[in-house]
């Protein structure tokens, strides 16, 4: 990468021009992180001016038991291991009583394992029960990963499963498991789930029937940097021919108690390749609306700094979120909306509460 | 650099090298695009200091917990009889640095106290004489101007005598802490029992007087305005002007956790603290280092500092102790390779110094 490809690139982040693969490389490499944070937020801005949103939201996690035994997870354990759960109708239940008692709650966002035994019926019983119970909620539920075992399971094709879970009231996908969209890192870091072009179909297939959906990133392992970007890119092309994406959330891995980090001796990357990777990707997804500064994986005050580099949504007041603490985040797991708010301010933004289709939910709000 | 308009004027003196105004100091605590200002600083950070990052490896020793002074944002300093209070003999505070020198790069201490009621000048000074005849190979740094100015008064030497035998003792610079924000107005409500803002001033310049270089602070996200954190910048860069003794400026968030103040004063925002790396580094325009000191800052807000105009990241540290009192979240010491990659990853070059900046080692 010569100071041509460099300037060039630059010049195109400059103008909100459309990059390439290239370019992406040439401004990684250029290493200019408070130049990048100011183009980002210049494109956040012409994208969604002086907001930024949140919701009030929960999370659901079913079960930990999972087949797939990705290296990478620190969350998922066999069935028989004692730190194993799995929530039944009746536990659901409680937490929906308590979820029935926040006010606007906006969104429950439920992301689970790849139980061995547990049948789709059974995840098709708790939207329905999500439902029933919060009828104004959005439930935002299973990533690509999950709708593709169940798929498997049920011997039903992609389209059938998405169908059938949103005649039972599933609003939109959160978009996880993507990791980094590439077979050789899939191999090493989650060999035994959908590979990269079954999350795509199954992307795809869900924007085709109107299911919006996110967009994520796990990166920070055994990927190299252009088997990084260019899974940003793949995303921007399916984009391109569907448009269903909202959001694009990215994950730094967290390699505590991870077979992956243990045996790649991995660790954490710093707050720079984070800021980085965040204003890289509002430069480079220049079809999708929102990025999102998810704080339980990046921690508050880089969720808040975030919002100077790009990022236009802090997700949301959560409760009980178990995957990444699990992984030793030692973030908490929730946080008030006044707090929230108030970070949104002091970056100098106007606090804007959304519902899952980043409608905001009180008049009067961006 | 595009910036809203608003802020022209301040960049154009800026990147013409031309001296900020008080005006324009407040102006830049108010701006929230916190990009374009970190690029700004970053601008003049690479101008005076290039790709070069600054760190150390040091040990800190701190000979007594016990003081006088009760400071409201204090959560290290002690009375006698309270739990957890210490006073380290002579054979203790030798011990501390013997198993620090465990690590081979060990380059040098750090040396900062409470204000003992018991101790004499002589209890202190015989402590850094004793450090500097075992260990004649580490850079000694240490007191602040809040020491010095209780040594001068418990001796009844002049300040300039005081200087002249730390420094004979083996003294190299003197430690940036003590200064908080140099107003009277916020001294006598946090630390009325300690040298005021004028005798924290005075001790800076009769150090620089001799020839003994040291460093500066600024305590903020306390009670002050920030009229009186941009006074207090404007308060060194006129003291900077009048002796050029001052070698890095050290900026410290309140750590509200076990203080007295902390029951009513919540801790910084990333935002806060990064916004003040920036400020400081534009209107600190006669001091060369600025550091992003992480064990109050955090790693990752620290690292992060390397791009709002900081060229130094403090050390590796054996044991901090006064900020983890005060419930300071950041480990109590950093390895040199975690200091390293942490640097590396900004993209800067990692340089070991000594306390007067020198350089030891670059690691290429």
């Amino acid at each position: 990468m010569n100071s041509e490809n460099i300037r060039a690139a630059r010049e195109k982040a400059v103008r909100g021009e459309r990059l390439e693969l290239a370019d992406a490389l040439a401004l990684y490499q250029d290493n200019d992180l408070l130049f990048l944070a100011e183009c980002a937020r210049s494109m956040k801005e012409r994208k969604s001016g002086k907001s930024v949103f949140y919701n009030v939201n929960r999370h659901i996690n079913l079960t930990n038991i999972c087949t797939s035994n990705c290296p990478l997870c620190a969350f998922q354990c066999e069935e028989g291991d004692e730190r194993g759960f799995v929530l039944e109708a009746a536990d659901i239940a409680k937490i929906l009583e308590e979820a029935q008692s926040v006010e606007n709650l906006g969104e429950i966002h439920i992301v689970s394992a790849l139980h061995p035994h547990k049948e789709f019926s059974y995840y098709l019983s708790v939207v329905r029960q999500v439902k029933a119970a919060l009828p104004k909620a959005d439930i935002k539920a299973f990533t690509p990963v999950e709708i593709v075992h169940f798929a498997q399971m049920t011997g039903q094709s992609v389209e059938k499963i998405l169908l059938l879970l949103k005649e039972a009231g599933l609003s939109s996908l959160p978009g996880g498991g993507a990791e980094i969209l590439s077979d050789r890192v899939r191999q090493i870091i989650c060999p035994n789930k959908a590979t990269a072009d079954e999350w795509i179909s199954t992307i795809k297939t869900a924007h085709k029937l109107g299911i919006r959906t996110n967009a994520t990133m796990m990166y920070g392992h055994i990927e190299t940097i252009a088997e990084r970007l260019q899974h940003l890119f793949t995303l921007r092309d399916i984009q391109d021919e569907t448009h269903g994406f909202q959001a694009f959330v990215s994950f730094p891995f967290h390699p505590a108690h991870t077979s992956l980090g243990e045996k790649y001796h991995l660790q954490r990357t710093g707050s720079w390749e984070d800021m980085k990777m965040l204003a890289l990707s509002r430069l480079i997804l220049d079809n999708i609306d929102h990025i999102k500064a998810f704080w339980i994986m990046l921690t508050m005050p880089l969720a808040q700094l975030a919002l100077g580099f790009g990022a236009d949504d802090l997700d949301g007041t959560i409760g009980e979120e178990k995957i990444i603490h699990a992984a030793g985040a030692k973030t908490n797991t929730g946080i008030t909306r006044s707090r929230l708010r108030q970070m949104i301010l002091e970056a100098g933004y106007l606090p804007v509460e959304r519902d899952t289709f980043y409608h905001p939910v009180k008049e009067g709000e961006a | 650099m595009y910036c809203s308009d608003k802020y022209k004027d301040i960049e154009k003196k800026v990147l013409s090298g031309e001296r900020l105004s008080k005006e324009d100091g407040l102006r830049l605590f108010a701006c929230t695009d916190i990009a374009w200002l970190g690029s700004l600083a970053d601008t003049v950070r690479k101008r005076k200091c290039g790709d070069q990052v600054y760190y150390n490896v040091n040990c800190h020793v701190n000979l007594t917990n016990i003081c006088i002074s009760h400071c409201k944002f204090c959560a290290f300093g002690r009375d006698k009889e309270d739990r957890g209070a210490y006073a380290m003999s002579l054979e203790a505070a030798l011990e501390t640095v013997r198993k620090a020198m465990q690590d081979p790069n060990l380059a040098g201490l750090h040396v900062v106290s409470g204000l003992h009621p018991d101790w004499s000048f002589e209890d202190y000074l015989s402590r850094l004489a004793a450090l500097h005849e075992a260990f004649p190979s580490l850079y000694l740094k240490g007191f602040t101007g809040v020491e010095i100015t209780h040594f001068a008064k418990i001796s009844g030497l002049p300040l300039k005598e005081v200087l002249l035998k730390l420094q004979k003792a083996g003294l190299q610079a003197i430690a940036g802490g003590g200064a908080e924000i140099l107003s009277d107005r916020v001294r006598r409500e946090l630390c009325p029992n300690k040298a005021t803002a004028e005798e924290w001033l005075e001790a800076a310049r009769t150090a620089h007087s001799i020839g003994l270089k040291s460093n500066a602070s600024m305590l903020y996200g306390h009670i002050e305005t920030m009229e009186e954190r941009v006074d207090h910048l404007l308060t060194l860069r006129a003291l900077q002007d009048e002796t050029g003794g001052l070698q890095t400026f050290i900026c410290f968030p309140f750590l509200p956790h076990n203080t007295e103040l902390g029951k009513t004063v919540k801790q910084t925002s990333i935002w806060d603290d990064l916004r003040t790396m920036a400020v400081s580094r534009l209107m600190l325009d006669n001091i060369r280092n600025i550091k992003a000191y992480w064990v109050m800052l955090t790693v990752p807000v620290a690292q992060l500092a390397l791009g709002f105009g900081a060229n130094d990241i403090d050390g590796t540290i054996h044991k901090e102790r006064i900020l983890h009192d005060a419930g300071a979240a950041s480990p109590t010491s950093l390895s040199e390779d975690a200091i390293i990659r942490i640097i590396r990853e900004a993209g800067r070059i990692p340089v070991a110094c000594d306390c007067n900046f020198n350089i030891l080692r670059e690691i290429v």
